[in-house]
């Protein structure tokens, strides 16, 4: 035992009780605080291991990851997964039924996609500028690869489909609804009342209906519509439904960033003598965009995840396609590893995103606080 | 050459003046729209007419010729399209209310785990949390559904939960009260009970502000609420006889039955919603600064007046406006009934008898129309509901 | 004053475009060079793709036929998915020119939804798939039973009144597509699926145990199953049923995928046969299109008997029996007009 004496103030730091430090002060402090809080942990305990073991084994362990069909994945594997469903049909999950010669089109795409997010999401990159603009031209570069057209062999967009065709839709509806969404902002707050009115009435329209009535609007009944004897692409009217769905919400998130601007913002550039649109552009947009993103990050995982409704109208998303493959003698019945492979594609693209979104939050809140 | 100039000089000075210049911008945008819309309605005319269909409702009040298996009223294959369609509002309406009620419950359960001291919980609820907001919500209903139908047994061997309760993968078979006229005293009572407990409650407010004594508003609201009506029901000797449902042939019969479709909608509805509502209670839990609660401790509260009168109210307005985007979302993902074949709203006017009678103009019209109201009522009441807990400013 | 102008030039000018729009269906088809063709989104033997994603069956058979006679080539077919609900949409919206996708021809259809049906490709039945395992031999036991059904198909209509006929008190279970009302049927959501004959025997072929369930000996409804096309283009309406005719015809006077060439290049003696492929008279320029068109349709998949026979028949998993769809000589009603 130390018995030594100190004067007051010399006595040497010491390190706090075993208890209380390392992985068994943590556990005490986290999980075992009080009476109540052993009872959550056995009950958590509990439910981890009543469903995360199972899980394992039909996931990995019991699952079967080769076999020609159904059949021989049972045989293998009586109680796990069939992967060898999902491998054989990979190429058909990723390009639905893409022309196979034209297939480096749909991965050219997807490359040019990556680099014109980059400008996009990150601010400090060298020639942001030029890659910003790259970024906007980049749906129209990418609708001429797909399509096809001037030196490039057509390809109808019904072959579109697949994990494809979730970021065409995705990717088109979130591109066109931003400048849309913000026309309608503006025009929510803007003082002529025509203009106020039609725009207010438009976004509680979309924001009123659920997007499969309209997919179903699409697909119905948008061709009376059109001058008689003319029809448009089916994949087209879905992706205008989708992007006027996308713009109402876009629409909101856009307006709770014009008003989180002081409107000593507007009338300063109104002092200063600029237009409204000047003023707008200059001074007040920019502002409220920044603050935006991160809402315009969520709506556009909304949208990313909505893209699945398109199979009730009959495009076939990787869903889709997985439904129409389990129709297969061979795969019959496969439906719980369809649905799980999709839940795991989307989870890992939404997560990311999402994260992305936190780390915008977290940014912009640093650059406000005092 | 001078009145050319004069002319332009007007017309610039026209477009220059803010005023003008902001009426004739409306005025194009308004025939713009008009000869938009004009020429939509012209050319659907043109097309209906070029196939030979007219544009009329009259449809709706030929026999509908289907059967419908979830019906709140009497429904049989020779009522009209439109009984059809209220029977599909009914069941958008109940599986609505149903999973706005228990995805409030699961949202603020998740919400309050998510933030307990206990690390194991917190991670359970984040882990799930996450998992589910980035999901699609047509995956969890197929998942559910698929899930409820294999898992559940058959009729035959369907779980007994409790007295007459019945649970197979044909759905969750209940007992169903038969009312004998008794029973109508242990209404009025209640009634009455409800009067008592909203004049007793405006009492003791009044009697509080004057004389700051307080009155246990709450354990007297319970007794004439519940309580009365509970001993009146049983001092008349329970007049409610309950229809057990029996297994007859290949179902039960009798009773309630809610299907398994209504089920795996109403679950995955509630359980995809939940998750965002917890992050919204989350959010407005935190939003009520720690100083709150540390100053109404200082002020002699218990802890639950302090949960009661100090945090909730304030996490409430932070939460409130949120949490009305969620219920009118689950209200609005309702519609995806359809990929599982729950009849509601959609697959009923918007689907067989759209299809059985070939009139899309008019069916898809009915379908957005009812949900436009269907939104516009649930803001509306969320709105009021918004205005009454809002913060008193001067 | 001005807005007022544009807008009456504007007004002029859609009237105009929608004077001078109007192509008739062969013309659209030739100068698209690609047939639109509304097909099931996947019923095992009529209509399924394979994993190079290439669509095959009896439904897309005829549609190949179709392409194959009008634009020379039985690939150069689009073809447009449809439920049972949206496939007159689709048709009446223009966006498909031709419907195989098993349909029942009826009264109200014909009339009211203006389709034009073509001669009869399949004749069926709903009949009842049950587990023998129920002990249920005839369709009228099935009170109290839940029976999965395809939501707009005639079907449904036909299943309610079968019901209130015979005082069946039963709860339907809707569902969209076959692979739905399959997975419903396995998980004993439903006691029974009732659809057409031919569509039980298909699903059935894919069940673990295909003999544990049997298919109720009643067969509820008289469904007819055929192409269809749109009212108002009569030009078309007989091109499509004249090569339906012809595949039935190539049957009927032995012609096969593998003998229709030889026999086309020069005339025979059965002018029957001479007629058909254009070798004594142009029977094709009444219909718009040149003399070979019937060897093109042939020569696509074969004749109705080996379309049959490839998608359909015995030797394929789904193993249905000609029965009614022999042709009139062996016993059946497939009974196709000659050409003449």
């Amino acid at each position: 035992m130390n018995t030594a004496t100190y004067q007051p103030g010399e006595h040497p730091e010491l390190p706090p009780p075993v208890s209380e430090r390392g992985a068994l002060g943590w556990v005490r402090a986290h999980l075992l605080s009080s009476p109540f809080n052993i009872g959550l942990t056995l009950l958590s305990l509990w439910f981890l291991w009543w469903i995360v073991p199972p899980a394992i084994d039909w996931f990995f362990i019991d699952a079967a990851y080769t076999g020609a069909d159904r059949n021989a994945c049972r045989a293998t594997a009586p109680d796990g997964a069939c992967w060898a469903f999902v491998g054989e049909r990979l190429q058909l999950f990723t390009y639905g039924f893409y022309p196979a010669e034209e297939r480096w089109r749909v991965n050219l795409s997807f490359v040019l996609l990556c680099v014109a997010l980059v400008p996009v999401l990150f601010d400090h990159v060298p020639y942001r500028k030029a890659g910003l603009i790259y970024a906007a031209a980049f749906p129209f570069i990418a609708g001429w690869l797909l399509i096809g057209g001037f030196g490039l062999t057509p390809v109808p967009t019904d072959k579109f489909g697949g994990f494809m065709l979730t970021l065409v839709i995705g990717v088109t509806g979130i591109a066109f609804s931003l400048p849309i969404g913000i026309l309608l902002a503006l025009g929510r707050m803007s003082k002529l009342p025509i203009i106020h009115v039609f725009s207010v009435s438009f976004i509680e329209f979309i924001r009123g209906v659920p997007l499969i009535t309209l997919l179903f609007v699409a697909s119905t009944m948008l061709n009376y519509f059109l001058p008689p004897g003319s029809t448009f692409d089916l994949l087209l009217r879905v992706l205008i439904m989708v992007t006027l769905f996308a713009s109402g919400y876009m629409a909101e998130v856009i307006r709770g960033g014009l008003q989180a601007i002081p409107s000593g913002q507007s009338e300063a550039a109104d002092a200063l003598g600029l237009k409204y649109w000047q003023a707008m552009r200059l001074i007040v947009l920019p502002q409220a965009l920044r603050i935006s993103i991160p809402g315009i990050v969520n709506t556009f995982i909304g949208l990313y995840k909505d893209t699945t409704l398109v199979i009730i109208i009959g495009l076939l998303d990787p869903l889709g396609i997985g439904r129409a493959s389990v129709a297969d003698t061979k795969w019959a019945g496969l439906s719980t590893e369809l649905y799980v492979f999709v839940a795991v594609f989307f989870f890992v693209s939404c997560f990311a995103m999402s994260r992305y979104s936190l780390y915008l939050e977290r940014k912009l809140e640093t650059g406000h606080k005092r | 050459m001078v009145t050319d100039a004069a002319q332009r000089h007007v017309v610039s000075r026209l477009w220059n003046d803010k005023e003008t210049r902001s009426v004739i911008v409306q005025i194009i945008t308004l025939v713009c729209i008009l000869l938009l819309f004009g020429y939509m309605v012209r050319n659907a005319v043109v097309n209906l007419e070029a196939i030979g269909k007219g544009f009329s409702f009259s449809f709706l009040f030929q026999p509908s010729n289907y059967d419908i298996n979830q019906t709140f009223i009497e429904y049989t294959s020779r009522s009209s399209h439109i009984r059809a369609t209220v029977i599909g509002i009914m069941n958008t309406l109940a599986v609505a209310v149903c999973g706005i009620v228990l995805a409030t419950v699961l949202g603020f359960v998740l919400g309050v785990m998510r933030l307990s001291k206990n690390w194991l919980t917190a991670k359970i609820s984040y882990c799930y949390i996450e998992y589910v907001r980035n999901v699609p919500v047509l995956v969890h209903i197929l998942m559910v559904h698929g899930l409820l139908v294999r898992v559940l047994p058959t009729p035959r061997n369907a779980l007994v939960v409790g007295d007459g309760v019945f649970l197979s993968n044909r759905g969750a078979q209940v007992p169903k009260p038969l009312y004998e006229p008794l029973f109508w005293v242990v209404i009025a009572v209640f009634i009455v009970g409800v009067i008592f407990a909203w004049w007793f409650r405006r009492y003791a407010r009044q009697l509080q502000d004057r004389t700051g004594r307080a009155l246990p508003v709450f354990w007297v609201s319970l007794a004439s609420v519940i309580g009365a009506p509970l001993v009146v029901y049983f001092l008349l000797g329970s007049p409610i006889t309950w229809e057990v449902p029996v297994l007859k042939g290949f179902n039960f019969a009798g009773g309630y039955v809610l299907r398994p479709e209504f089920l795996a909608l109403w679950l995955a509805l509630s359980l995809y919603t939940a998750a965002f509502i917890g992050e919204i209670v989350r959010a407005g839990i935190l939003a009520v600064d720690y100083g709150q609660t540390e100053a109404s401790a200082a002020l002699g509260l218990s802890r639950g007046r302090t949960l009661n009168l100090v945090v909730i109210p304030q996490a409430l307005r932070v939460i409130v406006p949120p949490l009305t985007s969620q219920y009118l979302n689950l209200t609005k993902n309702s519609s995806l009934a359809i990929a599982i074949g729950y009849m509601d709203i959609v697959a009923t006017i918007g689907g067989i008898s759209l299809n059985q009678t070939g009139r899309e103009m008019e069916c898809m019209i009915i379908v957005l129309m009812l949900y436009l109201i269907l939104s516009l009522l649930i803001s509306a009441f969320m709105n009021w509901y918004n205005k009454r807990i809002k913060l008193v400013e001067r | 004053m001005k807005v007022a102008k544009i807008a009456a030039l504007a007004a002029t000018l859609s009237l105009a475009g929608a004077g001078a729009g109007h192509a008739t269906t062969l013309e659209d088809v030739q100068s698209r060079g690609e047939l639109n063709c509304i097909i099931n989104t996947g019923l095992i033997g009529f209509a399924a793709p394979d994993a190079a994603g290439r669509w095959d069956g009896f439904d897309v058979a005829h549609c190949r036929a179709v392409a194959a006679a009008v634009l020379g080539d039985p690939d150069k077919v689009k073809f447009v998915n449809a439920t049972g609900k949206t496939r007159f949409t689709l048709l009446n919206s223009g966006e498909g020119d031709v419907l195989f996708r098993n349909t029942t021809e009826t009264m109200s259809r014909d009339a009211d939804l203006k389709l034009s049906f073509l001669p009869v490709t399949y004749y069926d039945g709903a009949g009842f798939i049950i587990r023998k395992d129920k002990g249920v031999t005839s369709a009228r036991d099935l009170s109290g039973a839940s029976i999965c059904i395809q939501t707009g198909t005639t079907t449904e209509l036909n299943l309610a009144d079968f019901a209130r006929a015979n005082n069946i008190d039963y709860e339907p279970v809707p569902i969209e597509t076959n692979e739905e009302a399959r997975t419903n049927y396995l998980a004993d959501r439903c006691d029974t699926y009732i659809t057409d004959a031919s569509g039980l025997a298909a699903s059935r072929a894919t069940f673990d145990n295909p003999s544990d369930h049997i298919i109720l000996p009643e067969l509820i409804s008289k469904e007819p199953l055929g192409g269809a096309v749109r009212h108002g283009d009569d030009q078309w309406f007989d091109i499509t049923k004249w090569v339906v005719n012809a595949l039935i015809l190539g049957e009927e006077l032995g012609i096969t995928q593998a003998n229709v060439e030889s026999m086309a290049a020069r005339a025979g003696k059965n002018g029957d046969i001479n007629r058909m492929l254009g070798t004594e008279g142009d029977f094709g320029a009444m219909i718009g299109l040149d003399k070979k068109w019937a060897v093109r349709a042939i020569k696509a998949g074969g004749n109705y008997g080996e379309i049959f026979d490839r998608y359909l028949g015995p030797s394929t998993d789904i193993g249905l029996e000609r029965g009614l769809n022999a042709l009139y000589t062996d016993g059946g009603i497939m009974y196709a007009a000659p050409v003449r």
